[in-house]
């Protein structure tokens, strides 16, 4: 096994029943070279506090539990090495949501946008179980295939800037699921979803950071769906304002 | 109640500090008030145009001076600049497929700076 | 205590309860549906499956193929007639996901693509790359959000069953981000709890799997079924247990020793098939317990590899080829390069076997019901059974969908028989009793006991013990051990006495949750004196269908260890069988 070295965890700590406001505790924690952040809490909670609140699961990378900041960048905490890091590592919750206790914070917003945006097939044509599936060829597939592998961390809400300065924003993952859904073959249901996603507090408050996409853990690239929402966007106000005849 | 959520306030007027990534995106969007300026500059251009040929060529003489050197290599920065960040980016909002793959982003990047260097030509040809 | 009416209440929002809550919601949209879950639905561990679902539906295909591979892989333990009745489900249960927009892999005409997985006959495996289970939980969820009648109850554990009158009227449960007690009055609950791997200290399982619910129907009197059969998955990563799907064999990677030798051969599951060609139903397509088992042999050989992670054999990769590992095991690479810093394209990547799925669980009937009324149970926390001994691979994904739904439709026959009306009063007492049980760890002033102690004395007796192949001795060792445990545990104290999100309490609640599953695994194994399935013993080393072709019961005692009890197999049409893995046979 590779070597150990003794890192400094600086964690941030909130108990809302004793704490007026967060403060930073810091542990020393001796860590083996291909541990996670996430198993350096974890031996915090087994050996030196058990106070310590965190949420984590599946400890790789699919549950989307363990988002923190990880001196300062949202990361899943079950995929950030130790050694990518110094001997000092700080870990805040995600930025931009209300702190329940320590790492843990509030998510009901993100619950709220992400069902606000009907994320559901919508199909086009009614077809009964028994008559089989929809066809769906492989490019059709491909065409949304990266959008389906968002696991709702909110690593992009934390990173987007927007976010912080507009809590109303739909943000990056509510869109881009959206998206996923809209460019499905088998759903005819962006003219529903349109009126949340094309709203103001929709994709057009997106100006474009693109630090969703650059933290997004699974490569679902959400600014690349967002500017796509943007784009098809357009195309509807020019086809209905300049050119009423042509149908949509 | 035990419940008592912390919210961490953000500055409205330094949050861009916070981040590399996010004063790169300040200084994207920064570059349009140079091209702004550019394109006021234009307008005052046709404006001298209308009042006569003195006019206009008081004003080329400005633009000839250190100062108005300066200020064309300034905005000329940051064009380059503006164009490539958008440039860069391209790929993700206009992805191309073609059967079950996509057009690799470097080829559509690589067609904007084409017709960037083809366009440009042109107009040196047309200037010359 | 606040008091939530319901109709039907769901623990547990992964697979199978979302499933069931979706069922409910579409047969009868007046139905208030109370979906209680630890976690959001979205963290469920049924989002770490990886290789797919089993379901007929190529034309080379047929039902009684599907049969027959469950049955004979799950050591003629199952129950013929719920296999029966789960077989022919599971191809409309898949399609029905289909409809609901879940990106199954597809072949190039548009029709859905399916694969080889270890022990089947014919490939039936549907998948959506090697993120199968993923997709099957986002799209249930999703396709869940279009439910008004569907109110979450999100990160609520729930404490006790409320039953009286004979009957399951509800249940207590803590709001972990208040510490606040709710009371859930139900006409019926259905319990989708998932499975108790944590247990084991390496395993594939998220910290989120302690068999919660499991110990939930069992303190109420309802008795776990065949707990004794753990299933050790063949491919896990040495250093951290996380899975490699089936699929990395079903696409044809390869198992070889520290010599390079295709080691399963030598163990009833050869003659050897050409590299890439792989063949059904042998050699790396053999059952999960065969190859595990292999594994041990190996071991003992003296023929696996040392790492610095332990003891391991590697499984082979690099003739897929880049384009066909991207495209059908992409997060089997990401896993491998990510934590062991190895590429599968590049190398063969270090094994061995790691604890994966409970066969047994929550004994129901093959409508999903407990002998209790008014309580059903779903999922890796139920036992139908159609696992048997043995799992076969892919079937878990299907069980979800096919007993969710059918737990919920028996829930609302439930409700339709004309229940007398409730006694407040009684579950009220029984809910206050549930919360003085949690006040009582917080008023224990700090002893002896962490809840990690003695989880890792937990864990280590039963890796110990309980193991791949076992001994009486050593079982009764494990049985020994775990009852000191349970003991000791009652004077477990918390070192965080606050309400809001205490982490240390759900651990602790889960601690107990744990140690009254591995109660039932350990007695269970130690009285079943013969070898079947995943459950092997070194000192009865036969499968014995004169004793033993019998479901194990376990009912809880509060002090004393389980009171075992047999039940009959149900067998329709297979009688037990040899269960032959060779290449060779007809």
């Amino acid at each position: 096994m590779s070597e150990e070295r003794q890192i400094q965890l600086e964690v941030l700590r909130y108990n809302p029943e004793t704490d007026s406001q967060p403060r930073f505790q810091t542990y020393t924690v001796p860590c083996v070279n291909e541990w996670v952040v996430l198993d350096a809490l974890n031996y915090v909670k087994e050996n030196l506090d058990p106070t310590l609140s965190y949420r984590w699961s599946c400890h790789m990378a699919v549950c989307g539990s363990c988002g923190y900041m990880i001196n300062g960048e949202p990361k899943l905490g079950c995929k950030a090495f130790i050694h990518e890091y110094g001997d000092h590592i700080r870990v805040e919750p995600l930025a931009h949501f209300p702190i329940e206790r320590d790492l843990v914070t509030v998510v009901e917003d993100f619950i709220a946008k992400l069902a606000s945006v009907k994320p559901y097939l919508i199909p086009k044509e009614d077809k009964p179980i028994s008559a089989g599936e929809f066809k769906q060829t492989p490019a059709e597939l491909m065409k949304f295939k990266q959008y389906t592998l968002c696991i709702n961390c909110m690593l992009c809400y934390a990173a987007c800037p927007q976010y912080g300065l507009v809590p109303e924003f739909l943000g990056p993952a509510a869109i881009s699921m959206a998206h996923r859904y809209n460019q499905d073959s088998r759903d005819g249901g962006r003219d529903q979803r349109q009126e949340v996603v094309a709203s103001d507090e929709g994709v057009w408050e997106c100006s474009f950071v693109g630090a969703c996409s650059e933290v997004c853990p699974k490569h679902v690239d959400p600014a690349g769906a967002l500017q796509q929402v943007k784009v098809a966007s357009t195309i509807d106000w020019y086809k209905e304002h300049l050119m009423p005849w042509v149908k949509k | 109640m035990s419940r008592k959520p912390y919210i961490r306030e953000i500055s409205k007027t330094r949050w861009f500090l916070r981040q590399p990534r996010y004063m790169r995106y300040m200084a994207r969007e920064v570059t349009c008030i140079f091209i702004f300026a550019y394109t006021f500059l234009l307008i005052v251009a046709l404006a001298r145009l209308s009042q006569g040929p003195d006019a206009f060529q008081e004003f080329l003489n400005a633009l000839r001076s250190p100062l108005g050197v300066l200020f064309n290599l300034a905005v000329l920065i940051a064009a380059v600049y503006h164009s490539m960040s958008w440039f860069n980016v391209t790929p993700q909002a206009m992805p191309i497929q073609q059967g079950e793959e996509f057009v690799p982003g470097s080829i559509i990047v690589g067609a904007h700076y084409g017709a960037w260097a083809v366009i440009s030509l042109i107009i040196l040809f047309l200037g010359v | 205590m606040e008091i939530i009416k319901t109709d039907v209440a769901i623990v547990g929002a992964g697979g199978a309860g979302l499933r069931a809550a979706i069922a409910l919601a579409e047969t009868n949209p007046k139905l208030r549906i109370a979906l209680i879950s630890k976690v959001y639905p979205m963290r469920s561990h049924t989002c770490a499956a990886e290789g797919g679902a089993a379901g007929v539906i190529k034309s080379d295909d047929s039902l009684d193929l599907h049969f027959g591979d469950t049955v004979g892989g799950g050591d003629w333990l199952c129950d013929q007639n719920a296999v029966e009745y789960f077989i022919n489900e599971a191809p409309k249960e898949l399609l029905q996901l289909e409809h609901w927009g879940c990106p199954w892999s597809r072949e190039p005409d548009g029709s859905v693509a399916v694969r080889p997985f270890g022990g089947m006959k014919i490939k039936r495996t549907w998948f959506a790359a090697d993120k199968s289970g993923f997709h099957i939980l986002h799209t249930l969820f999703q396709t869940s959000l279009k439910y008004p009648s569907i109110q979450r109850f999100d990160e609520y554990y729930a404490t006790d069953l409320l039953v009286d009158d004979g009957r399951c009227q509800g249940l207590a449960a803590l709001e972990i981000r208040s510490g606040e007690m709710k009371q859930f009055q139900a006409k019926a609950v259905i319990i989708a709890a998932g499975g108790a791997g944590k247990m084991f200290p390496f395993t594939t399982n998220g910290a989120i799997k302690t068999g919660d619910g499991m110990a939930l129907a069992y303190r109420a009197g309802v008795p776990l079924k065949d707990m004794e059969f753990v299933q050790y998955h063949p491919t896990g990563l040495p250093n951290n247990g996380i899975l490699l799907t089936e699929g990395c064999r079903g696409e044809g990677g390869i198992l070889v020793n520290k010599d390079g030798r295709r080691y399963l051969q030598d163990y009833g599951m050869g003659p050897e098939t050409p590299v890439g060609q792989p063949v059904l139903k042998t050699m790396e397509l053999g059952p999960r317990d065969r190859l595990s088992q292999s594994f041990w042999h190996e071991q003992k050989k003296g023929n696996t590899v040392s790492t610095p992670w332990g003891d391991c054999v590697l499984l082979d990769m690099r003739h897929l080829g880049e384009k066909k590992i991207n495209e059908r095991l992409p997060l089997v690479r990401d896993l491998c390069i990510s934590y062991l810093g190895m590429d599968p394209v590049k190398e063969p990547i270090p094994i061995r076997p790691v604890v994966h799925y409970c066969m047994g669980g929550i004994h129901t009937d093959i409508k999903a019901a407990t002998p209790v009324p008014g309580l059903f149970a779903a999922g890796e926390c139920a036992c139908v059974s159609i696992n048997g001994a043995n799992r076969l691979g892919s079937n878990s994904l299907t069980e979800l969908l096919v007993f969710g739904r059918r737990a919920a439709l028996s829930a609302i026959e439930h409700l339709q028989s004309g229940l007398p009306a409730s006694k407040d009063a009684a579950l009220s007492a029984q809910a206050k009793a549930s919360e003085d049980r949690i006040r009582a760890l917080f008023d224990r002033s700090a002893g002896a006991e962490t809840v990690a102690g003695l989880r890792k004395e937990m864990m280590h007796t039963m890796e110990e013990n309980a193991g791949i192949y076992r001994t009486g001795e050593e079982l009764q060792r494990a049985c020994e051990k775990i009852a000191e445990l349970r003991q000791r545990y009652a004077n477990l104290a918390l070192t965080d006495k606050s309400k809001v999100f205490n982490t240390d309490l759900m651990q602790a609640l889960e601690l107990g949750s744990m140690l009254d599953c591995a109660e039932t695994v350990a007695v269970g194994a130690r009285d079943r004196q013969e070898s079947r399935g995943a459950h092997q013993r070194l000192d009865f080393t036969a499968r014995d269908d004169q004793n033993f072709l019998k479901h194990t019961l376990a009912y809880h005692h509060p002090k004393e260890p389980p009171r075992i009890e047999y039940l009959d197999v149900v067998i329709t049409k297979s009688q037990p069988g040899v269960r032959d893995y060779s290449g060779a046979k007809k």
